[in-house]
């Protein structure tokens, strides 16, 4: 006996009404964001356009290799590396005594039921502090200190310090709350000082997480160094702003290789040390 | 007779070696930050002068009071609007773009030959590892100044995340339901339509919006580079260090900033 073929209407998708009608809804709500976004890829396939970029994109190959250009470039590598390395241990400078005195855990009147009052919007501002420092884009701080001390890479250093400031600080006391605060529960109780509950009962229960975050964040923050470059904060990203608009493309070709190396060996350097911490 | 009372104080020998590699690597970590302080020409002098430090007063004093004039605020206005769209359009082409490139990166199943894997992957890591303002730059040239070019810097990097963090999920899935499938024969396109797809969309979606919270940052500074939206109405206004007008653009990014992630919260919420 032959097994029955489905019909017709059982291989209908059931529910290709409501399909349909999100389908619709969705090209709806896609049109106005086309108009404002100027969505013409035909633009890009104009003559001019075309031939503007097929020249630049030729212009990448071959990368230059010459030896002085090499060295500069591998100076401004390491600048990039020291802005983001620099920027990082001045926002830890700032990031530790905020998370610290931000953090609930630390609370010694919330020992005994609910936050005192004063304590309670000590610790609101600073988090409203802690939020403002991260909200504002690194980009802009740059821009804001590169008005202030000119070109170079103190702005650099200041912006990665400033917003890396507001995200570890942030991170960090959630660290410290997550965790099991039993043991500076118990100290705190017995009447040892806060920094003590801190050292000897936060830190040993949370240190893995901590460093391991801050790892991950100085990556980041060499990706970031790159792109502060961008408006003048030194380092790689401003060579780079400049050969791009000389249309130089075999230079913007040995930086971009350079770059993605870059971000690839610190991809590799922070999870060989976050495992190493784990 | 009892052993000497000392020895049982002495750290053994295993956190001995520990303490030793993290004094170590506390130590290289040291030298690199002495390193990067010595070898930047830092001007603190210049940024701690009094001159400095009253031009930056002299900045945050003309924040205040904010630059509300009626005419400035529409511009504003659609200053957000191209940002919201660049961001929104630039996360949607790269989910679109990142499920299309997930399919050939992942291993459907493990007798998979999956050819075209290591390649895939490595297009993915170039997209991913140039940063959406460098691809904004080098847009420019072929796009002109303006959204465009900043939405597509946006779709291209955000490609990049998607399509790994997809085809890590599309891998993860569970095997049976596509097993099934198989088992009966059915072709590949319709494995993954109804066995794989329906299993890790929900997935999908939670990191489409969680990068869309991030694409809305990234695109209020593309303008910096001269790629639209915001960004590009912020430089304009602090390169002629109109201050209260630069305070008005801050205030509406981080106001637009805070709507998409409240947008983006609830909507991952009811995905559940």
């Amino acid at each position: 006996m032959a097994t029955p073929k489905p019909t017709q209407a059982a291989l209908r998708d059931p529910a290709w009404l409501p399909r349909l009608a999100w389908i619709v809804l969705g090209l709806v709500l896609l049109w106005p964001l086309l108009q404002a976004t100027e969505f013409r890829p035909w633009v890009l396939l104009q003559p001019d356009n075309l031939r503007v970029s097929a020249h630049f994109l030729g212009s990448f190959m071959p990368p230059v290799v010459e030896a002085e250009f090499l060295v500069m470039v591998a100076r401004e590598t390491w600048r990039t590396v020291a802005i983001a390395t620099a920027g990082m241990a001045l926002a830890l400078l700032l990031a530790v005594p905020l998370a610290l005195a931000s953090t609930r855990v630390l609370s010694i009147s919330a020992l005994s039921g609910r936050m005192a009052r004063a304590p309670f919007w000590l610790r609101q501002l600073l988090r409203w502090l802690l939020i403002l420092l991260r909200s504002v884009p690194e980009l802009v701080w740059a821009l804001l200190f590169v008005r202030v001390v000119g070109l170079g890479p103190t702005a650099g250093v200041l912006a990665i310090a400033l917003t890396y400031a507001g995200m570890l600080g942030k991170v960090y006391a959630e660290i410290l709350e997550s965790g099991d605060t039993h043991a500076s529960q118990t100290l705190l109780r017995n009447g040892s000082s806060r920094l003590q509950a801190f050292f000897y009962a936060l830190l040993p229960g949370n240190a893995g997480e901590l460093s391991s975050y801050t790892v991950y964040r100085w990556e980041c923050a060499i990706r970031s160094s790159v792109v502060l470059g961008f408006v003048g904060a030194g380092g790689l990203g401003q060579q780079l702003i400049v050969s791009m608009r000389m249309f130089e493309g075999g230079e913007v070709a040995t930086m971009l290789i350079v770059f993605v190396l870059l971000v690839a060996l610190a991809d590799r350097v922070s999870a060989a040390l976050r495992r190493a911490i784990a | 007779m009892m052993p000497p009372i000392e020895r049982s104080f002495a750290v053994p020998a295993a956190q001995r070696a520990t303490r030793l590699r993290v004094a170590l690597w506390l130590l290289a970590l040291a030298a690199l930050v002495a390193a990067s302080f010595l070898t930047l020409d830092l001007q603190w002098r210049a940024f701690a002068s009094a001159q400095a430090l009253q031009a930056m007063a002299r900045f945050v004093g003309e924040f205040f009071p904010l630059y509300t004039d009626a005419d400035f605020l529409l511009r504003v206005a659609q200053g957000a609007w191209e940002t919201f769209a660049m961001s929104a359009l630039g996360t949607l082409l790269a989910a679109v773009l990142g499920l299309l490139l997930a399919l050939p990166a992942s291993r459907m199943h493990p007798s998979d030959p999956a050819r075209a894997r290591a390649p895939t992957r490595l297009l993915l890591n170039v997209l991913r590892s140039i940063p959406d303002l460098v691809w904004a730059a080098l847009l420019l040239i072929s796009a002109g100044l303006g959204p465009f070019a900043g939405t597509l810097a946006l779709a291209l990097h955000t490609t990049g995340v998607l399509g790994r963090l997809f085809a890590e999920a599309i891998e993860n899935a569970p095997p049976g339901p596509g097993d099934a499938l198989r088992a009966q024969g059915i072709g590949k396109a319709r494995v993954f339509a109804w066995a794989a797809l329906p299993q890790v969309l929900p997935q999908l979606l939670s990191y489409t919006l969680y990068r869309w919270e991030i694409n809305i940052r990234a695109a209020a500074v593309l303008g910096i580079v001269g790629a639209g939206g915001l960004g590009q109405l912020l430089v304009f206004h602090m390169g002629l260090f109109h201050m209260d007008k630069t305070a008005t653009i801050l205030a509406a990014m981080l106001a637009l900033v805070a709507l998409v992630d409240t947008l983006s919260y609830g909507l991952r919420r009811r995905l559940g």
